[in-house]
């Protein structure tokens, strides 16, 4: 069974007052199998964080539906993880409550917590920052907090919007094979956002690109590329072949909306 | 090096050093007790009008000594607070309630929103003659200045909490509840401490005029007494112990937000 079927979503934005409404998602079909990474590349307001909104429950399709292991998605919850582009931890919880957050809420007691947080602190790499405050720490360290508190939940599916967008390249290139290393070995379906062409295919095992809004899926390319992957691969002809080929798809998308 | 330090008192929002700061906030105090002291002791103004910092301070030491002064002030306290957390203890959880849900915010923020505006004072002549002049009714007066104030903000600060925080929690699994509990009231709860210490000195004009009216103690009580008396220098005590009260439970309320909220500091 496929992890996510989108199945012609789409989402129109009733007109504000005396304007015209917005069309952010003409009709998108799409399935998603288990354990794929897929990822989203589109030029800024082409509807990619609408469509992740949507499979998130965070928002409801114009059109269409949205089913999570076969299951219709009519809202939030803890079966679909959410990291966001903006800093979004709990500032008034430390580094180890916020990734107890979800576990918390569903009631587990705090001795069988921290067991799984100790296991995301040390995966995503935050020894010693257990017990500082989010302010505390740097925007890539946020970030990784903001993964492990999805994933300590056991989410079957990751849905990231443009995680990284903040960062700076090098410690986005780190956070890129960070999520690599945790996805193999957690085995998530990833659903993954960006406008990044080189961190779209670096990350994928699918690149979706998407047009200029209204937003429709118009290229839909498997990357064959082995993994464990790591920077070097950046350099890899196939890799700069791909990142070509996807640019030559997002180019003319992007003029449009220049 | 030195020319960044030239002209540092000029440069916008440049920081001070914490000495300069406190050697700057005394000596406002300082141009402003020599400014009444020389109108008063320069006899530009006559004694009968206004007292000299100096017979202020005798005045007040004999308020102390012989008229039993820090008993009125106790009251006076004791009025302030009471009525002060009677209002909180209704006017938060009301607060939360109108600014999480948008059902009890469109049947309560009409009201309140009336309400606030009704001037606590002019409720004085009413409530003596519904609660006499005990107790009750200066708590009233008190408890009916705050309250509605404090609903209307703490609503306004909950109503503000980030969306994509509370997007967050609805993606870890959070329920409704949940999110009121665990997230819109702790994200607000600093600037909800900050709203309690705002109102509290609010809280202290209207105990003043309650006291003002109708009273048998207190430090509005005593400042009625000594105009009988035309005695300037006892009402200026009270007012200076005014602020100086003033000034202490504010600091007090900061120690204990930076206390209780150490997440909030940047
Ligand atoms: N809540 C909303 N109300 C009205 N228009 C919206 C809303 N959210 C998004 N849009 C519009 O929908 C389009 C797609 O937005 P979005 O999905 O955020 O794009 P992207 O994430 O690809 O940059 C944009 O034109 C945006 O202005
Ligand atoms: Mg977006």
């Amino acid at each position: 069974m496929s992890a996510v079927e989108i199945k012609n979503v789409g989402r129109v934005f009733p007109a504000r007052r005396g304007g015209e409404p917005t069309v952010a998602l003409t009709p998108v079909s799409l399935d998603i199998a288990q354990n794929e990474f897929v990822t989203i590349l589109g030029p800024s307001g082409c509807g990619k964080s609408t469509l992740l909104r949507i499979v998130g429950g965070l928002d409801d399709p114009s059109t269409g539906e949205v089913l999570v292991n076969g299951i219709r998605v009519v809202g939030p919850g803890s079966d679909r993880g959410m990291v966001f582009q903006s800093y979004t931890l709990f500032p008034w919880l430390t580094v180890a409550e916020n990734i107890a957050f979800g576990l918390r809420e569903k009631g587990m007691p705090k001795s069988a917590r921290d067991g799984v947080v100790q296991d995301y602190v040390r995966k995503v790499g935050l020894n010693g920052f257990e017990h500082h405050w989010p302010r505390q720490l740097s925007g890539g360290m946020q970030q990784r907090v903001a993964i492990a508190r999805a994933l300590a939940n056991d989410p079957a599916i990751l849905l990231m919007d443009e995680p990284f967008g903040a960062l700076d390249n090098q410690t986005r290139g780190l956070m890129q094979e960070l999520l690599l290393d945790i996805w193999q070995s957690e085995r998530k379906t990833v659903l993954f956002v960006t406008h990044d062409i080189e961190e779209a295919i670096f990350l994928a095992s699918r690149c979706l690109a998407m047009s200029a809004r209204p937003g429709r899926i118009k290229a839909d390319v498997p990357i064959a590329l082995p993994y464990p992957r790591d920077y070097h691969l950046k350099a890899d002809p196939t890799f700069v072949d791909l990142k070509m080929r996807m640019t030559e798809e997002i180019r003319g998308e992007a003029t449009l909306v220049a | 090096m030195t020319t960044i330090r030239r002209g540092r008192y000029l440069r916008p929002l440049q920081p001070l050093p914490g000495a300069a700061k406190l050697a700057f906030g005394f000596l406002f105090f300082a141009l402003f007790v020599a400014a009444w002291g020389a109108a008063t002791f320069g006899g530009f103004v006559s004694p009968l009008f206004l007292a000299s910092p100096l017979r202020m301070v005798q005045e007040g030491w004999s308020l102390l000594t012989e008229y039993n002064f820090s008993y009125d002030i106790a009251v006076t306290i004791w009025r302030v607070v009471g009525g002060f957390v009677l209002a909180a203890i209704i006017a938060v959880p009301l607060g939360i309630a109108m600014g999480a849900w948008k059902v009890v915010e469109a049947l309560l923020e009409p009201f309140v929103s009336f309400a606030r505006y009704l001037p606590a004072s002019a409720f004085i002549p009413l409530l003596i003659l519904w609660a006499g002049i005990g107790e009750t009714q200066k708590l009233l007066v008190i408890f009916i200045g705050s309250v509605f104030q404090i609903i209307l903000m703490v609503a306004f600060t909950v109503g503000q909490t980030r969306r994509d925080l509370v997007e967050a929690a609805y993606t870890l699994g959070a329920s409704d509840l949940g999110i009121v509990k665990r997230v819109l009231i702790p994200a607000s709860a600093p600037q909800i401490a900050e709203t309690l210490r705002l109102v509290l000195g609010w809280a202290w004009t209207y105990v003043i005029v309650a006291e003002l009216i109708g009273s048998s103690s207190g430090i509005g009580h005593m400042i009625v007494d000594s105009q009988a008396m035309l005695n300037t220098g006892q009402i200026i005590f009270g007012i200076i112990v005014i602020g100086i009260i003033g000034l202490v439970s504010d600091f007090l309320f900061k120690a204990a937000n930076r206390r209780l909220f150490p997440w909030s500091l940047a």
